[in-house]
């Protein structure tokens, strides 16, 4: 084997056995829920090795020319620069088509798996101390995930994503004060500007990756230091790790999902630019759906009522209140709320175990109808095609998704805490007492003798069972 | 953890099935690849060629390799006090060591702050500033209306019910230009006041431009005599000066002022006489 001699060469100079010898030995608990980050992560990997491919063939120019490609429903069709390239690799490139498909299945995967992953640990209370700092980390690579989704799918420059665009550019427009300016510099001048797909792409392949790839080092090296957090159960403690060990098992189970998630993409088709045809700013295509990541903003535009701010000659149009304001709030409250929930609680205790949903009836409500809130919003991004489904108005759609946005979040958020008090109390009393209780399983709290050293530090919970048992 | 022998060795063929599928499938990959390519082909193939190598690798981990549980335990992420201190001491070395420190900091302070705000003016070359150009079209007193295939509209040419888009002669397709032209029964409507002169011979011509969020309102539904848009459902009336009567849209699109030349061509009396498209902060200045 060769593997011997070329370690000790690298170990002759870098003297990095012990540490490797720490890395290898390293604990990953075993936990499915601990999959979500390393999806998103593989989705990066395979994002930066297709998309690397597509830049060898894509042109960033809004010159018009005549098509005149292997593509015959749309040979003789005036269309920029951009869109023919984007034809010309998915007709004309060889394997252009399966490396397209795959980057846009693994860029919809990629802010899925970290939506489900901040789920996953907003749930569990895996954000508290000392893990704030990959949080607020894990939350602005959200950010930067939905952004450049959004980049990306603007620069094929087909109908559907100028519409994108155009709104984009509509929702610049309307910040107070600086929202002329703003959209200008941003666009090099009025829409549609000959400017904006050049300054698409390099922020698309350019600035975000390199933001994404220092992000997710640090959201790395930093999990690496403070180690994983784990569920509660025999033997594990707020002082170790319970699990398998990187090498082997972990690693080969994880290059398995790797490879797994890699598979997904070349198989299914999407975004089929050509049906949609090139982008002119005086036609649109109906029914018109984002990327599935921005049905909340496209739904708040959609359902917002029509109130705007006017007065002394300026306006605050429309369109900021969904698509400006809405977004800011809720990244605001994303950023801040590990420390909402510490000032909440009073918690300023390190955990490393996590939380069942239940053991935090208030924030698991709070979640729950956060996360309603946002799906109803998804659902109202289609107000059009479920009226043409069950043949009635829009209008009563729309009106339908106005009081379901306001009621249901605030509904499922009251049964959520209703509930879980009440099983959250029986756990104490040993007695389950809920609605449905056959559904719940009972399981008695950790004792000592299963190995459940660590009493919850004081101010733990929300909802503390000893103080309010009846 | 200890599996027996038997299990173990069935594991190791059926990984190693895995890995001969991959293999098979990615010299197919090639195969198809030199032979010219086909998306659907080629996408299977990887499916196969990913996915015996994911198959072959869970496998491995969950079967062959030792599952544990492992234990490690954690270190405090806390430093010891006396590290702390010590890196306290090196890190103030700067300020005990430094005579007026103060002084010093300020006029640092100063000197990055100027420099970061001369380092932000060069955004202002990333554009030309809006100016008034928000507020203006290709619009002119006198301006043909043209099809998108740069045809005149003659007076004639649309029956009652019909639709077009239309642009300024010489400036087809400019975006800030489209107009929808309808054309509707005289009798049926009253202009709205001021606008008497505006739709000659039941011609009525709006701003194409959504004033929500910036689509073409195209789709026009002659029984109600409404205007849609396809993005935001947003519903304008033809006949009231195509107020907005449902969905998001706060104001009317704009009307151009048409008028029927000496030629029988329609013409625009103006440009737009408020601003077209989606607000923003000073529109109504």
């Amino acid at each position: 084997m060769i593997t011997r001699p070329l370690a000790r060469w690298f170990d002759d100079r870098l003297r990095a056995s012990s540490f490797a010898h720490h890395a290898l030995n390293k604990v990953f608990p075993d936990d499915w829920s601990f999959m979500l980050g390393e999806i998103a992560l593989y989705s990066f990997v395979i994002l930066v090795l297709t998309g690397t491919f597509l830049t060898f063939f894509f042109t960033p120019s809004s010159k018009e020319i005549v098509y005149q490609g292997s593509y015959a429903p749309l040979r003789g069709t005036r269309m920029s620069e951009a869109y023919a390239s984007v034809l010309k690799i998915s007709f004309d490139v060889r394997g252009g088509l399966v490396f397209r498909q795959m980057h846009h299945w693994a860029a919809n995967l990629f802010v899925a798996a970290i939506v489900i992953h901040l789920v996953r640990i907003f749930f569990t209370g895996a954000f508290r101390r000392p893990r704030e700092l990959n949080w607020l980390i894990g939350v602005t690579l959200l950010a930067l995930g939905i952004f450049n989704g959004f980049t990306g799918y603007s620069l094929p420059d087909d109908l559907l994503s100028g519409t994108g665009l155009r709104i984009a550019y509509s929702i610049a427009l309307s910040i107070p004060v600086v929202g002329t300016w703003t959209a200008f510099l941003i666009f090099g001048g009025e829409f549609p500007s000959q400017d904006i797909l050049r300054r698409l792409l390099i922020t698309h392949i350019m600035i975000v990756p390199a933001l994404l790839v220092a992000l997710i080092s640090a959201h790395l090296a930093i999990l690496w230091r403070q180690k994983h957090t784990q569920f509660r159960g025999r033997g594990r403690t707020e002082t170790n790790v319970v699990g398998s060990k990187l090498w082997p098992t972990y690693a080969a189970k994880s290059l398995g999902l790797f490879f797994g998630i890699a598979a997904v993409g070349g198989l299914l088709q999407i975004n089929p630019i050509w049906l949609y045809g090139p982008f002119n700013p005086s036609t649109v295509t109906s029914p018109a759906q984002p990327d599935w990541y921005l049905g909340w903003v496209e739904g708040a535009l959609r359902i917002f009522p029509p109130w705007e701010f006017r007065s002394f000659g300026h306006a605050v149009p429309n369109p900021f209140y969904p698509a400006v304001l809405l977004p800011g709030v809720t990244f605001l409250i994303l950023y801040a709320w590990p420390f909402l929930e510490r000032w909440a609680t009073g918690d300023r205790a390190e955990h490393h175990l996590l939380d069942r949903a239940r053991d935090h009836p208030a924030r698991t409500a709070i979640g729950a109808g956060a996360f309603t809130f946002y799906v109803v919003l998804h659902f109202a991004a289609s107000n059009d095609l479920l009226a043409k489904t069950f043949l009635v108005s829009v209008s009563a759609v729309t009106w339908a998704f106005r009081i379901l946005v306001v009621t249901l979040p605030v509904l499922v958020g009251a049964i959520t805490y209703a509930w879980l008090s009440a099983v959250h109390r029986s756990e104490a009393e040993g007695v389950l007492r809920v609605p449905l209780a056959a559904f719940v399983p009972v399981e008695p709290p950790p004792t000592d003798d299963e190995g459940e050293h660590v009493e919850p530090p004081p101010g733990h919970g929300l909802y503390d069972p000893r103080s309010t048992a009846p | 953890m200890n599996r027996p022998a038997r299990d173990q060795r069935s594991f190791a063929r059926a990984i190693g099935g895995a890995f001969a599928l991959s293999a098979a499938a990615s010299i197919g990959l090639t195969v198809v690849y030199a032979l010219g390519g086909q998306p659907q082909i080629e996408g299977a193939l990887i499916g196969a060629s990913l996915g015996g190598l994911a198959l072959g690798f869970v496998w491995w981990g969950t079967h062959l390799l030792p599952q544990g549980p492992f234990v490690e335990e954690r270190e405090p992420l806390t430093s010891a006090p006396a590290e702390r201190l010590a890196f306290t001491e090196d890190f103030t070395r700067l300020a005990q060591e430094t005579p007026r420190r103060r002084f010093l900091g300020r006029m640092l302070l100063v000197a990055v702050g100027a420099l970061a705000a001369a380092a932000v003016f060069p955004i202002r070359s990333l554009g030309p500033g809006p100016g008034r150009s928000l507020f203006r079209t290709a619009w002119r007193r006198g301006s043909k209306l043209v099809t998108e295939e740069g045809g005149p509209v003659a007076v004639g040419d649309l029956p009652v019910g019909g639709v077009v888009t239309v642009f300024a002669e010489a400036s087809v397709g400019v975006a800030d230009s489209q107009t929808i032209l309808v054309r509707v029964d005289p009798a049926s409507f009253r202009p709205l006041p001021g606008r008497e002169t505006w739709s000659p011979q039941g011609y009525l011509a709006y701003s194409k431009i959504c004033t929500h969020a910036g689509c073409p309102v195209g789709l026009y539904e002659q029984s109600t005599n409404s205007l849609f848009c396809p993005c935001h459902q947003s519903v304008f009336d033809v006949v009231d000066g195509a107020k907005p009567v449902a969905g998001p849209a706060t104001r009317p699109l704009p009307q151009l002022p048409l008028e029927v030349g000496p030629d029988g061509l329609l013409r625009a009396q103006s440009d737009f006489t408020e601003p077209v498209g989606p607000g923003y902060w000073n529109e109504g200045s």
